[in-house]
């Protein structure tokens, strides 16, 4: 069956360009871009189903690297029909979900559960992330090529970084032999035991325990030194500091195989949110200073930095309601990556192209999956959103199970208003 | 002129009209408390109790005292020994005792900003006896007091303090209320005990003791606090008294009237010589300890005040 969605505004990463014109959908597949006047009027008389979008915009649907979905170990936090609909609601079109779960997944075995409860219960593509190191505790290696062969799309720790130089050495040199990406995360994990919030005059006024951001800089240098040893594919999760930017401008004209992410919540926000100890800005690594901030944002507009993620971490409210030094760190982010990330649009840092190279194109191609793209042949995954419409965010209106965002009771700017995956709506506004 | 604030959770969001007003209340309760009949009545009906997280003797005793000579029915709930233990949360316990109708509650709590999440929580007024390294009100103003009587001002007074700044809720407090009333702060200590960003809090700050105790007028030692450190801040004791640790030869670098003050326990040989902490000519250390009660009570009662007044009477 054909559908046409006309009278858009096409956001197309790849050619970088922002015009009016239409998509034809043929099952789940894109099978026309149109831009002209007289193909669009001759493709609605060939479509099975016409829909006008009234000149809002239509992007290639997110694509999130490094969601956390709590099955298996904390359903009651999010499961993956919670996560899916949140997904869809966000207009993300497929989540890179995270091993750092309970167990976590290091084997084909749990592996192959994650895929099969989520294509039950999500309405969007799943694809999973598998451990680098058993049980992500540094010492030996994970089934590389098994979990490869289960499905598995990039191995990461997560935030359990691999202390161990030669347990990472070796995992790495063999990742590299079967071509599988690595996903680190850049941090000196003893500088930064136990810290809650960036040092600086803000966290000692608090009195909080604090991490230099020198810290993300070392770890960063460190993997940088690895990857020139065992030529393996890298992705960094996130990058926070102005500091850690040098190093990875300097390892990618090296030649070296390595890309770097970026959260919407380290783009978004810095340390002074915080404030009177709130617990749903506490983030692992902790929000940085406005001039880091800033540093990053501009990273990601010059492309040093690849991806945008959300980073979701749902955390329940009896983990988050803690002295701040207690309380778990993370929050969610599927339902307001899109609006939160207009407000770089909205400030001039970039244009939406370049926003959607970040969120969708980028993150298919360093996994090399064939969406993220607006053009024919690609797969039908979209999202249609007004990049207007002002809003206040109230958090009891997310559907994933926990609502631990930080943008509760703020201002955002642009509403997601359809989101099709393989060609079928899941979502719409009324 | 009012005190526009619920709570006392720190000096952070004082005016430096409302540290006078508690200074001057307080005032009038030592001379109260030097009298034959130490009892007032500012607080009679009132429950205050004393919750505890941290072991502490000297604040706990100096708030229950207090309480106690205003007239108010005083609890001591050691926290270390309770349901705490048993697994539940910080919220939990202040809901629980908030529905006994306490009308003071005093908080002492070993996570910075614990104090804070659970005023929000109570419907009494919630006074903070130290919350991690965040602050420690009560003894700032203590502290204060002491200084505008033996200095007869306080402010334009040149105030060092010394030693641990980087763990010490005293020090926040202590930098806050000396700023706010415009005096000259020097933070002295070495570089591993200094908190970050520290220069931009419009202190000086000074790694020889020599140099930093230049002509002040106020010495402020504080305690070594081994317990919140986890290691390697300090080579050895002996090195930081060697480097740090008041004795005669250093004291002799401030003004010739400088007091000498400490906010207790005492490490004697590791931040202060035995014998400075007990020279009546220049050590105020037992005044601080009795400042601190009227202090206690001059805040308690004023929070009681707010507590009896309407909602827009606190904030007019």
């Amino acid at each position: 069956m054909t559908t046409l969605l006309c009278n858009a505004r096409l956001i197309d990463p790849e050619a970088g360009t922002d015009c009016l014109g239409a998509v034809l959908l043929d099952g789940a597949k894109i099978s026309a871009v149109l831009t002209d006047v007289s193909e669009i009027e001759g493709a609605k008389a060939r479509a099975a189903q016409t829909l006008d979008c009234g000149g809002k915009c239509l992007a290639p649907g997110i694509v999130d690297l490094g969601v956390k979905v709590c099955e298996p170990g904390e359903r009651h936090k999010e499961s993956f029909g919670s996560a899916g609909l949140a997904a869809a609601a966000g207009g993300v079109t497929t989540i890179i979900t995270r091993p750092d779960t309970l167990p976590a997944i290091d084997t084909p075995e749990t592996l192959e559960f994650i895929r099969r409860r989520a294509n039950e219960a999500a309405p969007v593509h799943v694809l999973p992330m598998a451990a680098l190191t058993k049980g992500r505790q540094g010492r030996e290696m994970t089934e590389i090529g098994f979990l490869l062969d289960a499905g598995a799309v990039a191995f990461s720790d997560c935030d359990h970084v691999v202390r161990d130089t030669k347990v990472l050495s070796r995992a790495l040199t063999y990742a590299r032999s079967l071509g599988a990406l690595v996903v680190g995360h850049p941090q000196e994990p003893t500088l930064s035991a136990g810290a809650a919030v960036t040092s600086g005059k803000f966290a000692s006024l608090r009195g909080l325990p604090a991490v230099s951001p020198m810290a993300e800089r070392m770890g960063m240098d460190r993997d940088i030194a690895l990857l020139e040893m065992t030529g393996a594919r890298y992705h960094a999760d996130q990058i926070t500091t102005a500091r850690a930017l040098p190093a990875l401008d300097r390892a990618r004209k090296n030649g070296l195989d390595i890309t770097a992410g970026a959260s919407i919540h380290h783009l978004t926000l810095n340390e002074l949110d915080v404030a009177d100890y709130r617990t749903f800005f506490k983030l692992k690594p902790p929000l940085r200073s406005e001039d880091d901030r800033l540093a990053v944002v501009e990273a990601l507009a010059s492309g040093l930095i690849d991806t945008l993620s959300s980073m979701h971490t749902p955390q329940d409210e009896e983990s988050k309601r803690l002295p701040y030094e207690e309380a778990a760190s993370g929050a969610v982010g599927l339902e307001t990556l899109l609006p939160a990330a207009l407000r770089l649009v909205h400030a001039g840092h970039l244009d939406l192209p370049a926003l959607f190279r970040a969120l969708s194109l980028n993150p298919a191609k360093r996994l090399g999956l064939p969406c993220g793209r607006l053009s024919k042949g690609a797969p039908a995954d979209l999202v249609v959103f007004d990049p207007d419409t002002p809003f206040i965010m109230d958090r009891y209106t997310l559907r994933s199970k926990s609502r631990n965002t930080p943008f509760d009771g703020q201002r955002m700017q642009g509403r997601i208003l359809a989101t099709y995956v393989s060609g079928q709506q899941v979502y719409g506004r009324e | 002129m009012r005190f526009s604030h619920k709570h006392l959770l720190g000096i952070e969001p004082l005016a430096p009209h409302e540290i006078t007003m508690i200074l001057d209340l307080a005032e009038r309760y030592v001379d109260l408390n030097r009298g034959h009949a130490k009892h007032g009545d500012a607080l009679t009906g009132l429950t205050q109790i004393n919750m505890f997280f941290e072991n502490s003797t000297r604040t706990q005793a100096s708030f229950e005292l207090a309480g106690m000579r205003l007239g108010a029915d005083v609890m001591n709930m050691s926290m270390q020994a309770s349901s705490i233990k048993k697994g539940e949360t910080l919220i939990d316990t202040a809901l629980t005792l908030n529905a006994m109708h306490p009308d003071l509650l005093v908080v002492r709590h070993p996570h910075s900003g614990a104090v804070d999440l659970l005023a929000q929580k109570v419907n009494c007024a919630v006074l903070n006896a130290g919350d991690g390294r965040h602050e420690h009100p009560t003894q700032a103003l203590l502290d204060a007091l002491t200084i505008r009587r033996a200095k007869g001002r306080l402010h334009r007074l040149s105030v060092a303090i010394c030693g641990d700044i980087a763990h010490s809720r005293v020090a926040r407090s202590n930098i806050l209320l000396l700023g706010k009333m415009e005096n000259r702060v020097k933070l002295i200590g070495p570089p591993t005990l200094m908190p970050s960003g520290i220069a931009e809090f419009g202190v000086e700050v000074y790694q020889d003791m020599a140099e930093g105790l230049q002509d002040v007028d106020v010495v402020m030692m504080l305690r070594l606090q081994k317990e919140r450190m986890d290691g390697g801040f300090i080579p050895s004791e002996r090195e930081y008294y060697h480097r740090y640790g008041l004795d005669a030869q250093k004291l002799a670098h401030a003004k010739p009237d400088a007091i000498v003050m400490h906010p207790g326990p005492m490490n004697r040989g590791v931040e202060i010589d035995g014998t400075i902490a007990d020279d009546i000519n220049r050590s105020v250390i037992q005044e601080q300890v009795e400042m601190g009660v009227a202090v206690r009570m001059a805040a308690m009662d004023i929070l009681a005040r707010n507590l009896r007044a309407t909602p827009q009477e606190v904030m007019a």
